[in-house]
């Protein structure tokens, strides 16, 4: 909502400077979003023209005269307050009508008058480009001062001719003082609509200033023929339109409205038409009621058609099945069985409170109008809007909630303008049909309910006379305040309404700051968030990045996660949207890998290493019930050089599997997980042969591998290093993980460190070896680390090496050669039977 | 015996010359070898004793053994000496170059938008408030009619929706859901919780909007809880995050599940109220919204109104880290540039 200040001076006083009073707005709940300073100083934006006081003053035209040499141009004499008058020359189409040899009548005609050296707005060129005023020949007389157009003065891209306002205007005052202006840019919040209007802000003005308001009169001179009988209103739905008025007003001229309505109309945002238009569009912007005018005597004419003597009938309801209505804006619309039309018995005129019909609309030779202001049903009115796909200030206002009491007070005052500015006589009577009244009870409101949710105690009377300064009827009752709404709001549904009203005008800055003194709930602990966070610094510890990516994805693009020829790891149903803003984002994701993959390949354009993970939820539809699924998985991708490069080494080694399953390892240890294991596995968006599945017991935790080269192909890798990844089902994770620990005590006695080389079937998995080393080596063995692997020569085909360092460790001794000896025999012969191993000698 | 003392301090002289000489360790286990050692010329002074009489024997072992003790302390200590200009010597000859580029690193970080939320989670901890997770996919019933939005209200305008093929599932516009969650959970206990999560919105990528972001709610409801409560904690709560001495205002506004609402401003943290493109040149930005719980939503939660009342609040972790981080493309987050990502 734009609101010029000098348009909001006419119903209030306004003494503080412009900044405090938006600062006063903003914190009443009206933000300022912008402030749009016209020909005067302020602002920051230096680029902006202010009409200079000295050199841009009111010229009072004295007279045109023909230019000696030039058909096309006229010289006009000015008074601009100096000494003497100026004569300028100019080619403004609009002054030639008053060419003549004399003085121009008794008519007072000015224009900005811009003296040699005033910065402008060059008129010719399309950008608004400044440009400084300088003397020249025109046509062989000289001319140092100009007349401006509207576009000169950056008022708007009018340059057809100069400005003229005629009026009581004195020669030499500042253009400034007359034209210049504050217009503020409102944020019109829902529950504030009543303030998409000049009046509601001085409204709100008022309140939060304590000036006195000044509403505008509603008297309307009725002077033409009555109407009584000549127009009925019949309203059928009266849930969605509460509220009809009517007024006739005849013998409107159409002729341009005077140029301080369209001025105010302008800096308003509306473009101005025509006097009839002008006044309805003026009524709208000043009071929040939309208003609609009818060529009265093609009503009449129709109303002929189906009853020659008797009144126009206009009757509000619902579409019939399958009507249609062309617009105003050309449109022929297919209407919502919900949509209230205003129609007559030959059908339908207009959309109620949204756009008028195109037929019924008033046309260039309309003199007679039938006026309406009503009141329509908000809910109904967005959501037929919102089907429609249709935007107009009326529907704005309406689907905001306008009180049908405005809609007699705005018929009379549109009516009142047209009878003063357009010349027209108002018929004598006024036709109302107003079945259904809002229903809006007073409301209790005790001073303690204030202090209980307001955290302020102002007493009964300073609480009334807070709402009263909002125009609410306040009486007290004693021990309580009974409070009306005023016909203004439709809003007010119960005390927290009014204590949000008491807390504006008394000041949200002056409400205390208190440290909360209320019960401490029970603490608890989130479990599942502190074990997220702790596997995301477990992960950031282990040298990756965190990434965070859209959830919303397409199967096509978890598709390329598929090796061709695979079949999907799943069939399930996506969740999709019904209304995707982009194709590209229409599901929810199954698959997190292959949002963080989608990451991994954008970076490996300018990355060689790439080493990051997400945890984030992915989403499956559920047989149970409406809602998905939705589950919480760890993905990470590594791929690259496996450290940084550095003058002193050569190129370092890039990862591999055994990285990525190291990886898993070290998470899985932080994590306490034990009785875990790998299964060599089979997944189609990972290579065969380096993929392991992973388990706790039974219950599988997710895969680590190395990528299929042919979906590092598909998904478009920049580099050839082998991609590794996981995918793992963190919830499952949490599920097994300890976060207790029990710490055992140091060794207090020595190790002993065994090397033991045994030679395996090549087959043979090396985590049974180790399993059976274990098994076989009884609570002595501490640890068993595979460090060296080799086939070859010294070795049998069809058999490997395993190299194992064994440490062997007693709690309470230190252990003799004897027994070392027999722990390692007992192993070979174990490994013998149950492997086939024998020692490598 | 008077000459053979003689001799032998003489040679005791002789040798500390011979000590102050040896520059190097080699040198000096030669002198050793020379002086004290078994075929040492000490050792054959002291093989004269044989021509004293029984009388000046001891007198001259005595003083045979304080010579060499003197000896042995004067090499230990000249060894130690020449060893250390000797290391000395050998690290000046290994020094680096110590401007060389050191071995780098690969360093994890997390995400900026998990740091801060972090930070709104340590702050918000420490006043009591705990997290509240609930999910992403929600009913129409609990992301609009419960929190007191009907369906066509116009105050529904206020988010663009995601809506699923299936009716009445929707992406959660905000995380207010769980407030009802939460509510219905804990009821009839006090409650404080902050409700983090992702929410979307049907809205066109740009540097100023994303269609999916992080949102921090938070709830509290209790039986003494007032806008003053509201104010000092989330007061508190701005101060903690942005600067002790950062101004902060409340304006008027409007959401359907709070009344009375209001909108919190923190001074511009670029131009400090100077006013710039960040602030729009109003020398403040929003952080965040908030209100007193709405009657209706209190019951909703199983909450009496007459009772209890409670204050809510929500935030967004991505905006609150582009104004503390002068980011100025919020597609940066999900675009995961590890060009952006690794400047944290």
């Amino acid at each position: 909502m734009r609101v010029p200040i000098s348009w909001l001076k006419e119903y209030i006083d306004i003494t503080m400077p412009v900044t405090d009073l938006v600062e006063k707005l903003t914190i009443g709940g009206l933000e300022v979003t912008g402030i749009d300073y016209i020909g005067v100083p302020g602002g920051s934006d230096r680029e902006r023209l202010v009409w200079e006081r000295d050199k841009l003053v009111m010229g009072h035209i004295l007279k045109v005269q023909p230019h000696p040499d030039a058909d096309r141009l006229v010289l006009a004499t000015v008074d601009y307050g100096g000494d003497e008058t100026e004569v300028v020359v100019t080619g403004a189409p609009n002054l030639f009508p008053y060419l003549g040899e004399g003085p121009i009548g008794d008519r007072q005609l000015y224009s900005p008058f811009a003296l040699e050296g005033a910065v402008l707005y060059d008129g010719h060129r399309d950008e608004p480009v400044k440009m400084t005023l300088k003397g020249r020949k025109l046509r062989g007389i000289y001319n140092r001062c100009m007349l401006c157009s509207e576009k000169e003065l950056g008022l708007s891209d009018e340059h057809e001719g100069i400005m003229i306002l005629e009026g009581d205007y004195s020669a030499g005052t500042p253009v400034q003082d007359v034209l210049g202006d504050v217009v503020l840019s409102i944020d019109v919040i829902p529950n504030i609509a009543r303030t998409a209007s000049i009046l509601g802000v001085a409204r709100e003005v008022a309140a939060l200033t304590g000036a006195q308001l000044r509403e505008p009169s509603y008297e309307v001179v009725q002077e033409g023929p009555p109407l009584a009988g000549a127009v009925e209103i019949i309203i059928t739905e009266p849930e969605l339109n509460p509220r009809f008025v009517a007024l006739v007003i005849e013998g409107v001229e159409r002729k341009p409205s005077p140029f301080w309505m369209q001025q105010r109309l302008r800096l308003a945002g509306q473009r101005p038409i025509n006097v009839v238009v002008d006044i309805s569009n003026y009524v709208m912007l000043e009071m929040g009621q939309p208003n609609h005018t009818f060529d009265h005597d093609f009503l009449r004419e129709r109303a002929d058609s189906y009853a020659p003597d008797g009144p126009i009938e206009i009757i509000t309801r619902l579409p019939h099945e399958g009507e249609t209505l062309t617009t105003l804006d050309g449109i022929s619309r297919e209407l919502p069985p919900y949509t209230i039309l205003v129609t007559d018995r030959a059908g339908a005129l207009s959309l109620g409170g949204i756009m008028g019909g195109e037929e019924s609309e008033i046309a260039e030779h309309t003199t007679n109008v039938l006026l309406e202001a009503a009141a329509w049903n908000y809910i109904n009115i967005r959501r037929s809007m919102h089907t429609l796909k249709i935007n107009s200030e009326a529907g704005f206002r309406f689907s905001r909630g306008v009180h049908p009491e405005q809609a007699l007070l705005g018929a009379k005052r549109a009516a009142e303008l047209m009878r003063r500015l357009a010349g027209g006589t108002v018929r004598q009577g006024i036709v109302d049909n107003y079945p259904n009244p809002p229903d809006q009870p007073p409301i209790a409101l005790t001073a303690d309910e204030v202090a209980r949710i307001g955290g302020i105690s102002p007493s009964r009377q300073e609480i009334k006379e807070m709402l009263e300064a909002l125009q609410f009827a306040v009486k007290d009752r004693g021990d309580h305040l009974l409070v009306t709404s005023p016909p203004h709001r439709l809003d007010i549904e119960g005390s927290h309404d009014l204590i949000e009203e008491v807390l504006r005008v008394y000041g949200y800055d002056r409400i205390p700051e208190r440290t909360m003194g209320d019960t401490l709930p029970p603490q608890r602990n989130n479990p599942e968030l502190a074990f997220e966070e702790n596997v995301r610094d477990l992960m950031v510890a282990l040298g990756l990045q965190e990434v965070i990516t859209y959830r919303l994805t397409t199967p096509q693009r978890e598709a390329k996660l598929l090796a061709p020829g695979s079949a999907g790891p799943d069939d399930h149903p996506y969740v999709t949207l019904s209304n995707p803003i982009t194709a590209e984002r229409m599901a929810l994701r199954h698959n997190l890998l292959a949002s963080v993959l989608e990451i991994a390949t954008e970076n490996s354009r300018f990355r060689e290493r790439i080493g990051i993970f997400e945890i984030g939820t992915v989403f499956l539809t559920s047989e149970e019930g409406i809602l998905p699924d939705e589950r919480t998985r760890l993905a990470f991708v590594l791929t690259g050089p496996r450290r940084p490069d550095h003058w002193k080494e050569d190129q370092a080694p890039t990862y591999d599997f055994f990285d990525a399953k190291g990886l898993v390892e070290e998470m899985l240890a932080a994590l306490q997980i034990d009785n875990w294991h790998v299964a060599p596995a089979r997944h189609p968006s990972f290579r065969p042969g380096r993929t392991a599945r992973l388990f706790a017991g039974e219950q599988p935790l997710g895969h680590v591998g190395e990528l299929h080269p042919l979906v590092v192909e598909t998904l478009g890798f920049r580099n050839d290093f082998a991609v590794l990844a996981a995918d793992l089902d963190l919830e499952a994770i949490y599920r097994r993980a300890r976060s207790e620990r029990t710490v055992v005590p140091v060794p207090a006695f020595p190790a002993v460190h065994e090397d033991l080389a045994l030679i395996v079937d090549r087959e043979l998995p090396a985590a049974e070896v180790a399993a059976a080393i274990r098994d076989a080596g009884g609570f002595l063995l501490q640890q068993v680390e595979l460090f060296d692997i080799y086939e070859g020569k010294q070795i049998p085909a069809g058999k490997k090496s395993l190299a194992y360092h064994l440490i062997f460790q007693a709690p309470d001794k230190t252990l003799a050669d004897r027994e070392i000896r027999r722990q390692r025999e007992r192993i070979l012969q174990r490994l013998e039977q149950r492997l086939g191993a024998r020692l490598r000698e | 015996m008077t000459t053979i003392v003689d001799e032998l301090d003489e040679l005791y002289a002789l040798s500390l010359r011979g000590l102050e000489a040896a520059a190097t360790t080699e040198a000096l286990e030669e002198w050793y070898r020379a002086t004290l050692g078994r075929k040492g010329a000490v050792q054959l002074q002291t093989r004269k004793v044989g021509q004293l009489s029984p009388e000046e024997r001891p007198i001259f072992g005595r003083r045979a053994n304080e010579i060499k003790q003197a000896l042995e302390a004067a090499y230990e200590e000249r060894l130690a000496q020449l060893r250390a200009a000797e290391l000395q010597a050998q690290l000046e000859t290994e020094a680096l170059d110590v401007t060389l580029p050191g071995r780098r690193q690969w360093r994890g970080r997390l995400h900026p938008a998990t740091e801060t939320l972090r930070e709104i989670y340590r702050i918000w901890g420490d006043m009591g408030f705990q997290v509240y997770r609930s999910r992403d996919v929600e009913t129409e019933e609990y992301n609009f009619e419960l929190l007191n939005i009907p369906e066509h209200h116009p105050a529904r305008d206020m988010w663009d929706t995601f809506h699923t093929t299936t009716p009445g599932v929707v992406l959660r516009t905000h995380t207010s859901p769980g407030q009802i969650h939460a509510m219905r959970d804990y009821y009839p206990e006090p409650i404080r919780v902050i409700l983090p999560g992702m929410v979307y919105r049907y809205e066109q990528v740009t540097a100023r909007a994303e269609m999916q972001f992080n949102q921090v709610e938070g709830l509290a409801v209790g039986t003494n809880i007032t806008m003053a409560d509201l104010k000092g904690t989330l007061v508190d709560f701005a101060r903690r995050m942005f600067g002790e001495d950062r101004l902060v205002r409340f304006r008027a506004n409007y959401f359907p599940f709070t009344e009375p609402s209001a909108e919190m401003d923190v001074e511009c943290v670029l131009c400090g109220r100077a006013g710039c493109r960040v602030c729009k040149y109003t020398g403040w930005v929003e952080i965040l919204g908030c209100g007193m719980v709405h009657p209706t939503v209190l019951r909703n939660g199983g909450y009496d109104p007459e009772v209890y009342s409670g204050f809510a609040f929500g935030m967004g972790p991505e905006r609150i880290a582009m104004l503390k981080y002068g980011i100025e493309d919020i597609r940066y987050f999900w675009g995961n540039d590890l060009r952006f990502l690794e400047q944290f």
